[in-house]
């Protein structure tokens, strides 16, 4: 420990990284999760949910409805396998988000699957909470995880375990060329949860990580602007 | 009209309408010469496969008046009307029904009753239509034909016209030693004195009719008339399952039927991803398909079918009677299939090419296994707009993508981008004109990332001002 010097006082610094990682969701873990997307036509909140998805042969059931295919784009499937995604994905495309329930609620009985995806668009009378109350408790009774993404909604009452808010932030710096978006960077709003503590964190999908729950990593936000090396937003440098 | 086949040195005719007959034209000469004389010939391709099939259908549908009966050839049934004229009220009429109803199926037919197989074959074929032989005149009623009605091979019959033998009479007449000496190297199914033998009676020539098909019918018969077909479901199902069980199949596709009392028939069938012999799966299925159904004023009978069936063994999966995930998958694409329809419930297929629409397609989940996923070897964004949406640009730049854009009423700066990725039409399959599309990956402002493509460049010749759309969003 340094000594007082007659001028002036040395202090330390804690120790304590300022930036630090939180646990990402297991996506493991069998209950029914909300992703609303921060904005319009952002794809920030399908590339959350593939992240999170587990490690498994078993099929994925992606369910969507036809507003939100017309809004959002359906899934690509030749990305998926560049995006670390290994499993198949059984699509059901359906027209009224009533169909959606339905079939999220008959694959999340199913305990074949690893998981079961619903996309809905806007905030039709079907999503209420009774509807994802059914759905929670059907996921939690075959541990199925469920995942709900909703777009163009604000968030209407929900019987969601964890509820995200999910949207774009600006990409990292590209490593050989500054003029092109790099690796994609998420804003994770978890504003509502059971058994944990709500939060806002910087997302960043990890490809590479052995294990499927390493592969998206929470990153919290430092207050004082880019310390440590995994939290460079591209936004200093861009604007930079 | 004729039927072509594919001969040795092109088509040749194979089957020919009655008018072409007329014509003179004859089976065996080239389609080639014929249409050079008849210019307004028309030339179909035969389906042997089809007619073969057509004709066993033919056989068994034949079982209505007697039970045994075989295709015979291409072009014949055997039926062995043993002890079966009598219910017809004699032969003479049994062939008049016959010919009526084959008449009502679209079907001519020439029919021959006679006391050997391949008597009736000869007759039926080469004696005129309607023709009943009995057994003391066989010899006399086949004595006329030509040797060919034996259907001998063509070596065979050349050697016996050779020989002077062009009637089955005169081949009677030769002695027996000496046909059996002339004839005795020549396999079985085309000796003459063989085949005379067995028209004739003098050696046994028995009928092997296939089988018949087994049907995996479960029904119920009502006392009265009812409406709702739900509450028998479960005895059916129960009844085809166990069926079924006993023989170890297991069911891939179901027709439920009710027979109305006004004497109309109305069914709904539904297909399973895999074999299934669960009594309360497809009462679940089916009961999913039954709205709508139109009963009228009640029906009296219902009969639950499996259509198609496939073996499916007994077999324990788990100790401790834990589910079967596979199984568990396959009964949950039975339910949502049933419901929502086949082109809902899809894996992705795949298919070789550039253009990032075509890469992907759908593929109903009942056709099969999901494929293996193609590698792409550029970044492709993770949904995708169809159709893709045209962009106005607001502020256009020489090189690279717009540096302001409008998409759907709002506009947007780029903030950085990378591209372009040139992808060219595919001239094999796009049609003339297509233009080729340079690719960019935009971010924009806020951090949301585009996929855009500028169509065509400017001055290719294929039409005005490139324009820009919008295809897919990037996570």
């Amino acid at each position: 420990m340094p000594t007082d010097s007659p001028n002036a006082q040395v202090i330390s610094l804690s120790s304590k990284r300022l930036v630090t990682d939180v646990p990402a969701p297991n996506g493991g873990d069998a209950v029914l999760r909300d992703v609303l997307s921060g904005g319009p036509f952002d794809g920030a909140v399908t590339g959350f949910v593939l992240s999170c998805l587990p490690d498994s042969e078993a099929p994925v059931l992606w369910v969507s409805c036809r507003m939100s295919r017309r809004e959002n784009g359906r899934l690509y499937g030749p990305a998926l396998r560049q995006f670390g995604f290994k499993g198949h994905v059984l699509r059901v495309e359906v027209s009224h988000p009533r169909d959606v329930f339905w079939a999220m609620e008959e694959g999340a009985a199913c305990a074949g699957l690893s998981a079961v995806v619903g996309e809905i668009h806007g905030a039709p009378e079907v999503l209420s909470f009774t509807a994802t109350k059914r759905l929670a408790l059907r996921s939690e009774a075959s541990e199925v995880p469920v995942w709900l993404i909703r777009s163009g909604d604000h968030g209407a009452l929900s019987a969601a375990r964890e509820r995200w808010r999910v949207s774009s932030l600006p990409s990292e710096v590209h490593p050989w060329n500054r003029a092109a978006p790099g690796h994609p960077l998420w804003e994770a709003d978890l504003f509502r949860a059971r058994g944990r503590a709500p939060g806002v964190w910087d997302a960043r999908h990890e490809p590479a990580a052995r294990w499927a729950k390493d592969r998206l990593r929470l990153l919290s936000r430092s207050g004082d602007g880019p310390v440590a090396q995994d939290h460079s937003p591209a936004t200093e440098l861009a604007r930079g | 009209m004729v039927l072509s086949e594919q001969g040795t040195h092109g088509p040749v005719i194979y089957a020919l309408s009655a008018e072409a007959r007329r014509r003179g034209i004859v089976e065996g000469t080239r389609v080639v010469d014929v249409q050079a004389i008849h210019l307004d010939l028309h030339v179909e391709r035969s389906d042997a496969e089809g007619d073969r099939k057509l004709l066993d259908r033919v056989a068994i549908w034949a079982r209505r008046w007697c039970p045994w009966t075989v295709r015979d050839g291409m072009d014949g049934v055997t039926m062995d009307i043993t002890g079966a004229a009598h219910l017809f009220g004699g032969e003479a009429r049994m062939l008049r029904d016959m010919g009526a109803r084959f008449k009502m199926q679209g079907l001519s037919a020439r029919l021959a009753v006679a006391p050997t197989r391949g008597a009736a074959q000869m007759l039926a074929r080469h004696g005129g239509g309607g023709v009943i032989c009995g057994p003391d005149d066989l010899a006399v009623a086949v004595a006329p034909l030509p040797v060919a009605a034996l259907r001998i091979n063509a070596d065979t019959v050349r050697l016996l016209q050779r020989l002077g033998l062009k009637t089955l009479g005169a081949l009677m007449e030769v002695p027996r030693v000496a046909l059996m000496r002339r004839f005795d190297r020549v396999a079985e199914e085309f000796n003459p004195l063989v085949l005379l033998d067995r028209a004739l009676g003098r050696t046994a020539d028995p009928l092997n009719a296939p089988e018949d098909a087994v049907r995996w019918l479960a029904r119920v018969r009502l006392a009265e008339p009812v409406i709702d077909p739900v509450p028998h479901l479960d005895a059916l199902a129960a009844d085809l399952c166990r069926q079924m069980a006993k023989a170890e199949l297991g069911a891939r596709r179901l027709r439920l039927t009710i027979y109305r009392v006004d004497g109309e028939w109305r069914s709904r069938e539904v297909a399973l991803a895999s074999a299934s012999r669960e009594a309360a799966h497809l009462v679940r299925l089916m009961a999913g398909k039954l709205e709508g159904i139109d009963p009228g004023f009640g029906f009296d009978l219902l009969t639950l079918e499996a259509l198609r069936v496939e073996p499916l063994a007994l077999h324990q999966d788990h100790l401790d009677g834990a589910r079967d995930a596979g199984k568990d998958v396959a009964a949950l694409l039975d339910r949502l299939t049933a419901k929502l329809g086949p082109e809902k419930v899809t894996w992705s297929a795949w298919c070789q090419s550039h253009v990032p629409e075509r890469v992907e397609g759908r593929m109903a989940t009942l056709a099969g296994a999901p494929e293996a996923v193609i590698e792409v070897a550029r970044e492709r964004p993770l949904r995708l707009l169809e159709p893709t949406e045209e962009i106005v640009v607001l502020y256009a730049v020489p090189e690279g993508p717009p540096a302001r854009f409008r998409w759907r009423r709002v506009s947007y700066l780029t903030a950085r981008y990378e591209g372009p990725e040139r992808v060219s039409p595919e001239w094999w399959r796009d049609r003339p004109g297509t233009r080729l599309r340079d690719y960019y990956k935009v971010e924009v402002g806020d951090g949301r990332r585009f996929w855009i493509y500028r169509e065509g460049i400017l001055g290719d010749g294929r039409g005005g001002d490139p324009r820009w759309f919008v295809q897919g969003i990037f996570a």
